[in-house]
């Protein structure tokens, strides 16, 4: 029991992870409609920034944060006015496509030698790690800090979009880019912010993921951006609260798979879950049936 | 049979492009090296038209296209390699058999999971192509023919220019046939308007089920094409990075057009060998860096992409000619 | 109608525009090899953009320093190297080999870095008569295939087997261990390998496999699988992957309270190990920079000057695949493959630096002992060195 317990453990850790890069995934994609595949290259530019802010610059940590979640907004801004403005009223699919490219450029940009590198750097503890013993089991400030932050940052981002006027205007854009703008919202701007809030996510995600799995390299933002992701279409793309239940279920079901079904079938039996929730839930655990155009 | 006038022309350009690089391989113009350059673009071709079929035509987006293409690609080169050896006969029954596997897993997957709308589709099949390729890495212990995540090789190579050219011609007029028949409107309604259609009285599920299946048929046999032509075969080649490359090649040819997929996937395997050429030994890093810049700025510039809902004339039966006029179909919404 | 006529006009030009592209390269390579000097061309692939790229890079120093410190010369030969990148993808790989072969000219590759690159470009380098030697891709595939010997080809590394055996041997007799756990990558078959003959012969001389277990190319996270492994308590934890997946996964072993000896291969040598975490671990390696040989601390004090860094396990056997290579063609003091080949099957009492007095077997394979380090002091320490069988 102790044993399942622990696993059970993992598995938050692991999903909270996921939680950490689904939050700004499905944020953005809930304003835009727009699978941002770059959202998780985003991610790894974070993570090198707070690398580089604690590790060489010598920046106490939350100034190497807040430095890479500054960097990454206008990264993020960036990206949306160069790559996704022109395509905004273009198929949708125009801009998953720019999104793909921009998510190439910035891992092979990354990896060239006078901008990041090639290799894997190993990233040194900014803090000593702690572990507590609470009823047999080992939990780690960093498992803390990670839990409280991503708390946090679901806190603050219903709050924002459900309390604030900029939050109104996101969800105007969401509905309808003409009406928003009939109605004196600035869209242009409202798109801009949404992005820059969720890439200065992405950066406080990388920089917390650099510390828990201490190694970074210019394509390690692939893998976690796809399943977070996932999570984030498990639990209903484009709501806040699903990506978070999204992540907790992707990271319970591909850790209790490992240990106790098979860990080379780990990733199949995953997504065949997945599957199977999509074909009873069609939108996603949260998801709201759509209405059908007709 | 009377053969109609576009397709005359269709047979008549063939004769000439094959005639083209046959002279150019006596003289010595076309080296082993651009040859195989073309022979991998042809295969991409047939590949990438499944695409087209499933997203292009019909509106379904598939994020899964490389697993069906690997599917074929293990099932021709395994059969092959263990009952096959150089036998043209027995090349042709593998493709077949290929193209035949991928179709009929596409039926057993794409039944329940076409249900599913747009990005919700995208992730099912993507999280398919990673259940395949997880499959793959341990089909060794079922069939140790397989490789495993050691890879498998020994399938004899027997494909070459000749046999790739025709069989890409086959296709081509395959997929022809199929868009512009009356199955083929279905699946284009479908796209442009899902419930209309259904309105219509075209029964949904089952064109969308057929266009997938035809679709992935289609990556099957491109994969038993590869699996002829290149000698060796691992999981790592049909990953779901994999997919996103049929995918731009569609979106890029522009949806709902035959002639752009085609153009556009001879055009990206061309680009990735001569941006290797061009770039040199200096500047060999600098390649994805360009590749991915190519890949934004030409969707920016046509966001409809290159050949939307327009086919060439040699593409279109004649007696259609009349019917579509000006525009053939109409320009692809996505969705 | 117009439109389209300058649409398949534009297309029609730009396919032969790219013909035209081709055959211009071929051109020149023709005429350069034309020149008084006589030429050797050699190629060199290697993923030197894609996920890799480290990997490579570390690859094409041990090229390029090798290359340098024979000043572009072997025999009568002048050396011309042209490089290539596989982005370690089988297609592109094939297609690389290729262009090096039929257009380039190049009588012999170094390379490529993985099986998964090595083993088709090695069937097509063989079926063209062109020799090629592979310093790191350790698949007995890539040299035998189908019970057929590829006789161009060749490596500078251990095959799969003998990394593994040689390990579970120590661990038995040496270390007087007697139970183990096994950590792998399923998509990379340099893992598997390592893994399975580790099992195989550690089954055999009477230890315990507790368990074995796999994960994928990308996972950080491996706290479920350590979470059961540490439950079974093994005495060694055996880690047959590249240093930088090896450190992530020593870290969670450890904060798991997993007590046992970490034991891998020569994926572990690299200054970016996390030396820290791996204390008092051991792994199997072609060579140790400890090692007297002028042969070793040339190369080591050298590749310091020039990079700033400590080479690893890819640029020293790429290093040793180029050595071996121009020997041969000094040897042969010809630019004909075949008698490459030759001089290169009959290498005797070459040292390089994974080992003094280096010949090959009948597959290719380099006869050479199998160094052991432990990892002391936050450096490698040499413990002894086996003769593989």
């Amino acid at each position: 029991m102790e044993h399942f317990l622990e696993q059970v453990l993992n598995g938050l850790q692991l999903g909270l992870m996921y939680a950490l890069i689904a939050l700004g995934y499905t944020m953005v994609y809930g304003v835009v409609q727009l699978i941002n595949f770059a959202h998780g290259d985003v991610f790894m530019v974070g993570a090198f920034l707070g690398y580089f802010g604690f590790a060489v610059w010598g920046l106490p940590l939350p100034v190497a944060i807040l430095t890479a979640m500054v960097a990454c907004a206008l990264l993020g801004v960036i990206i949306e006015r160069v790559a996704y403005r022109p395509l905004r009223y273009a198929p949708k699919i125009a801009a998953l496509i720019s999104a793909i490219g921009v998510s190439l450029f910035l891992e092979y940009f990354s990896s060239l030698k006078f901008v990041f590198g090639p290799n894997y750097r190993v990233v040194p503890r900014p803090f000593p790690e702690v572990h507590w013993n609470i009823a047999g089991l080992s939990v780690s400030n960093i498992q803390v800090i990670v839990f409280v932050v991503v708390l946090f940052m679901l806190i603050l981002l219903q709050i924002l979009i459900y309390r604030t006027k900029t939050g109104m205007a996101m969800r105007t854009v969401a509905v309808d880019h003409n009406a928003a703008r009939l109605m004196g919202v600035n869209v242009d701007t409202t798109i801009s912010i949404t992005f820059a809030i969720g890439s200065a996510f992405a950066a406080l995600g990388g920089v917390l993921y650099a510390i828990a799995y201490p190694q970074i390299h210019p394509f390690m933002g692939i893998m976690p951006g796809l399943k977070a992701f996932t999570a984030a279409v498990l639990g209903g793309i484009g709501i806040i609260p699903g990506a978070v239940l999204g992540a907790l279920i992707m990271g319970q079901v591909e850790t209790l798979t490992s240990a106790y079904i098979s860990s080379q079938m780990r990733d199949a039996i995953a997504f065949a879950i997945l599957i199977l929730v999509l074909l009873f839930r069609p939108t996603g655990l949260l998801g709201r049936t759509e209405t059908e155009k007709v | 049979m009377k053969l109609s006038r576009n397709t005359f022309f269709y047979f008549a350009g063939a004769v000439f492009f094959f005639a083209l690089v046959k002279a150019m391989q006596f003289s010595g113009m076309l080296t082993p090296y651009w040859q195989l350059v073309l022979d991998q673009a042809l295969i991409i071709v047939i590949g990438a038209l499944g695409l087209s079929i499933i997203y292009g035509f019909t509106g379904q987006f598939s994020l899964g296209h490389a697993a069906f293409y690997g599917l074929g690609a293990y099932t021709a080169g395994a059969l092959d390699k263990v009952y096959g050896n150089g036998n043209m006969l027995f090349f042709f029954l593998s493709l077949l058999t290929g193209a035949a596997v991928a179709g009929l897993v596409a039926l057993l997957i794409g039944l329940p999971i076409l249900r599913l709308r747009s990005d919700y589709l995208g992730i099912a099949t993507l999280g398919f192509g990673i259940i395949v390729r997880v499959g793959m890495e341990n089909g060794n212990k079922l069939f140790p023919v397989l490789g495993g995540a050691t890879g498998m090789s020994g399938t004899p190579q027997v494909a070459h220019f000749d046999l790739i050219f025709i069989l890409t011609l086959i296709v081509i007029l395959l997929v022809r046939n199929f868009i512009f028949s009356t199955y083929g409107r279905a699946c284009t309604s479908i796209r442009e308007d899902e419930i209309a259609a259904d309105v219509m009285g075209i029964d949904t599920t089952r064109y969308k089920v057929m266009a997938f299946v035809l679709g992935c048929a289609l990556a099957g046999l491109a994969g038993g094409i590869y699996a002829h032509r290149y000698p060796f075969l691992h999981p790592a080649s049909f990953d779901f990075l994999k997919s996103f490359d049929f995918l731009l090649i569609v979106v890029l040819g522009g949806l709902g057009s035959m002639t752009g997929t085609i153009v556009t996937a001879v055009g990206w395997v061309f680009l990735l060998e001569v941006l290797r050429v061009v770039l040199g030994q200096n500047f060999i890093d600098w390649r994805g860096v360009i590749y991915a810049l190519i890949l934004v700025v030409s969707i920016i510039v046509r966001p409809q992409g290159l050949f939307s809902g327009k086919e060439l004339r040699l593409l279109i039966p004649d007696h259609l000619k009349m019917l579509t006029g000006k525009e053939h179909t109409h320009a692809g919404s996505g969705n | 109608m117009r439109k389209k006529f300058w649409s398949i006009l534009l297309v029609v030009l730009l396919s032969l525009a790219l013909v035209v592209t081709g055959c211009g390269g071929q051109g020149k390579t023709e005429t350069q090899g034309a020149s008084g000097e006589k030429v050797i061309k050699i190629g060199f692939i290697a993923p030197l953009t894609g996920d890799v790229k480290t990997f490579g890079e570390s690859a094409q120093k041990g090229f390029d320093l090798a290359l340098e410190q024979a000043g572009y010369k072997a025999g009568d030969f002048k050396i011309e190297p042209v490089k290539a990148d596989d982005r370690n993808d089988a297609t592109e790989a094939v297609n690389v080999a290729t262009k090096l072969i039929t257009q380039d000219g190049v009588k012999a590759i170094v390379g490529s870095l993985t099986s998964l690159t090595t083993i088709p470009i090695s069937k097509f380098a063989n079926d063209n008569k062109v020799v090629l030697i592979t310093g790191t891709a350790t698949s007995p595939k890539v040299t035998v295939d189908e019970g057929k010997r590829k006789e161009y080809i060749f490596r500078a590394c251990f095959i799969d087997p003998t990394q593994g055996t040689v390990a579970a041997k120590f661990a038995l007799e040496e270390l007087k261990l007697k139970t183990a756990a096994i950590l792998y990558d399923q998509g990379n078959d340099y893992t598997i390998g390592l893994a399975n003959n580790f099992k195989e012969a550690f089954t055999a001389g009477g230890g315990q496999v507790l368990t074995m277990e796999a994960y994928a190319k990308n996972d950080t996270d491996f706290s479920a699988v350590l979470t059961n492994i540490a439950k079974k308590n093994p005495d060694i934890l055996y880690l047959p992957d590249y240093y930088q997946k090896v450190s992530l996964i020593g870290k969670q072993a450890r904060d798991k309270g997993i007590k046992a000896v970490f034991i891998g291969g020569d994926g572990w040598d690299s200054s970016d190990l996390d030396y820290k975490t791996m204390e008092g671990g051991y792994f199997t390696n072609h060579y140790s920079a400890q090692d007297p040989r002028p042969e070793v601390q040339n190369w080591v004090k050298q590749f310091k000057e020039k990079y700033g860094q400590e080479p690893d396990a890819f640029a020293t056997l790429t290093y040793d695949a180029t050595n071996l290579l121009l020997n041969a063609i000094k040897t042969a003091n010809s630019d004909d493959p075949a008698k490459i080949k030759e001089a290169l099957q009959n290498t005797k009492d070459f040292s390089i630096v994974s080992g003094e007095k280096v010949s090959f077997d009948e597959n290719g394979n380099p006869i050479k002992p199998v160094t052991i380090l432990k990892i002391e002091g936050g450096k490698q320490k040499f413990v002894t060195a086996i003769k593989p069988n």
